[in-house]
């Protein structure tokens, strides 16, 4: 049943696609956007580096850079400082208890790099940023990861050399493959498992904030 | 304000946490057979002799103070600055399916800005035929829908990976509002822009993002984005609030929180994913294996037991006990939820208080009688594709346990013959 419910609503959609397009009626409401108000918004990077402005940056003008903007919460090497987040090592630890994500470890296009520093940080000063000095940061991410070397320059142009080391570390969404045909089954009522134990508990724990604690409201 | 009142009232509080079992006791002995005359009863109260608040006390009312407990809660260790956070609603002393504007959670990723209304641009750009710059008068002249909608985020009950750690469901599952939006369709939107020029939809996105410094851009396939999404200006009859993305958000049933994007300025057609911070380094799912699932966008079915709860102790010791709670899927409607009071070793179907709306939350009851023993109470749901809420344990046989995201597993309160309550875990 499932499958075929599934099939029904891909064959649903489809059917919105196709006639969305011809039946939609005009309401003529709203202005056309202007060319400077699209560029001035419509500022993301594609992962295959489309939408990047021309300019560069290299590692030590990126290094003087990420001291000023970024290492008041991210360290001087990227490292992260308290509960801030780290964009420099952990590689080999994502099949470890709590992995370490970074930028090295973790990430899987350069674009989204580029595109985070210069849309939202530094944070509390966002998009304050100049072309050159987004590539010269992303570039001492980079060497802050081991990826390039110190006397490396990124560009526009070579952007799309840049080999990320978790690239292929990602698939689509497969709970549909995994977990749906196993868990779309009829569960038992009676006599479920034969005995059951308490095998874990939080008050042992005890990382619950207390009641007089953190009432975030106002 | 209400000077005639004061004194009389005990804090609900300091009665939950002072002597819950000796206070139960009391009570249940006054409710089976009177002993000495209620003087609650026989003696005229001031409330009763008195003037009560004039109108207009409050011009926009607050819930009265005997219920200054139920609030929106943080935990501070989870994140490293409050502008980018999160906190919870405290959903184990709510009841119905409505949450209130005020205490539905708060999520944001560089604090919750303030908007005006006349400040306000949508643009939309990219594969359209015409780019164009709505106003918010002019969201307001296309035809309107009303929906109602939960709103989970993909970390709900993220820190229960790992074992049981957070004591209280407001803390465990309290990432997650519900609320009727009124808005207009973004297929609405997208079709005044036309679409002829993006051609082929079924390969398809569009880039969402907000007008705050974080813009936390997501990236929807093109047939979620014609099907059911809204671009709402109104929860529960009124504006939306602050924290929840004044004056325009995106609604994205079913979907992860993350997607529903506060403060919306622009709707980018796309030809592929932008594949944005917020969908490839966060709200992806690591495997056991290191590999990690990413596009997981639905919220699979899911519920939880409200009360009794680590926060919802029963006080009223043995005899007739409502447990009541919240199931919901992403999926579309739920169908039916299990309780179990021996901690999954056998099941009774719990009432569901009303016809259960699709992508919504919905409340169930058990009305049961309480033998004053230690019970381990779970619920579980499921939603009208056959899913089957499951274990921690079948979660971990495919996941692992570094997931962070989608945890939607069978919850455990252990409830004590004192009627306190603990989230535990059991085989």
């Amino acid at each position: 049943m499932s499958k075929y419910l599934e099939i029904a609503l891909i064959a649903g959609l489809q059917v919105g696609l196709t006639t969305s397009a011809s039946t939609a009626e005009d309401y003529g409401l709203g202005r056309e956007a202007l060319p400077e108000e699209i560029e001035a918004w419509d500022v993301n990077i594609m992962p295959d580096g489309r939408g990047l402005p021309e300019g560069s940056g290299d590692v030590w003008t990126g290094e003087e850079a990420f001291g000023m903007y970024c290492a008041s919460c991210h360290g001087d090497f990227a490292e992260g400082v308290g509960n801030w987040p780290s964009l420099a090592g952990g590689q080999g630890t994502l099949d470890r208890a709590d992995p370490v994500k970074t930028v090295g470890s973790y990430w899987p296009y350069l674009s989204t790099v580029w595109d985070y520093v210069n849309r939202s940080m530094p944070y509390g000063y966002a998009q304050s940023l100049s072309a050159d000095e987004v590539y010269a940061i992303t570039a001492y991410i980079l060497y802050s990861n081991g990826i390039v070397e110190d006397v490396f320059t990124l560009s526009h142009e070579n952007f799309d050399e840049v080999e990320m080391p978790n690239a292929d570390g990602f698939i689509v969404d497969d709970r549909a493959e995994t977990e749906y045909p196993d868990w779309r089954r009829d569960p038992c009522m009676e006599d479920c498992k034969d005995a059951v134990e308490v095998t874990m508990r939080a008050a042992v724990l005890d990382v619950t904030p207390a009641d007089d604690e953190s009432s975030g409201a106002d | 304000m209400s000077e005639l009142f004061k004194g009389k009232p005990a804090s609900r509080r300091a009665f939950l946490h002072g002597s819950v079992a000796a206070a139960a006791g009391a009570l249940t002995a006054s409710a089976a057979r009177a002993g000495a005359p209620d003087p609650l009863i026989t003696e005229a109260q001031p409330w009763a002799q008195g003037w009560g608040d004039p109108v207009d006390a409050a011009p926009y009312g607050m819930p009265i103070k005997f219920e200054s407990d139920v609030v929106r809660r943080t935990v501070e260790w989870l994140t490293a600055d409050l502008t980018s956070s999160i906190n919870f609603t405290p959903m184990h002393a709510l009841d119905g399916t409505i949450t209130p504007q005020g205490c539905a959670f708060e999520r944001h990723h560089s604090g919750a800005i303030e908007l005006r209304k006349e400040d306000y641009r949508l643009m939309i750009n990219g594969l359209v035929d015409r780019p164009l710059v709505f106003t918010y008068a002019d969201l307001e002249r296309f035809p309107r829908e009303n929906h109602v909608y939960f709103c989970e985020c993909a970390a709900n009950t993220g820190m229960e990976w790992a074992g049981a750690q957070l004591n209280g469901a407001q803390f465990t599952h309290g990432m997650i509002h519900n609320m009727e939006y009124t808005g207009v369709t973004l297929r609405t939107l997208l079709e005044e822009a036309g679409l002829d020029a993006a051609g082929d939809l079924s390969d398809k996105w569009v880039f969402v993002e907000g007008a705050d410094a974080s813009s936390n851009g997501r990236s929807i396939p093109m047939e979620k984005a014609l099907d059911d999404v809204l671009v709402a200006f109104k929860a529960n009859g009124e504006a939306l609030r602050k924290e929840h993305g004044y004056p325009v958000r995106l609604v994205v049933p079913g979907w992860e929180g993350n997607l529903w994007v506060k403060w919306l300025r622009r709707i980018e057609v796309t030809d592929a994913a932008v594949e944005s911070r917020e969908e490839t380094s966060k709200y992806t799912d690591t495997l056991a294996d290191g590999t990690s699932r990413k596009w997981t966008w639905v919220m699979d079915a899911k519920s939880i037991i409200t009360s009794p709860s680590p926060q919802a102790p029963i006080t009223h010791g043995s005899g007739p006990l409502v447990i009541s709670g919240l199931a919901w899927s992403g999926h579309g409607a739920i169908t039916r939820v299990d309780v179990s009071k021996d901690g999954g070793k056998s099941w009774q179907t719990a009432r569901l208080a009303r016809e259960p709306g699709s992508k919504a939350l919905t409340r169930f009851y058990l009305d049961t009688t309480w033998d004053g023993e230690e019970m381990l109470l779970q619920a579980r749901a499921m939603d009208e594709t056959g899913y089957v809420q499951p274990t921690k344990a079948q979660l971990r046989e495919v996941r692992g346990e570094n997931s962070i995201y989608h945890n939607n597993c069978i919850q455990t309160w252990w409830v004590r013959p004192d009627g306190e309550a603990e989230n535990v875990e059991v085989s």
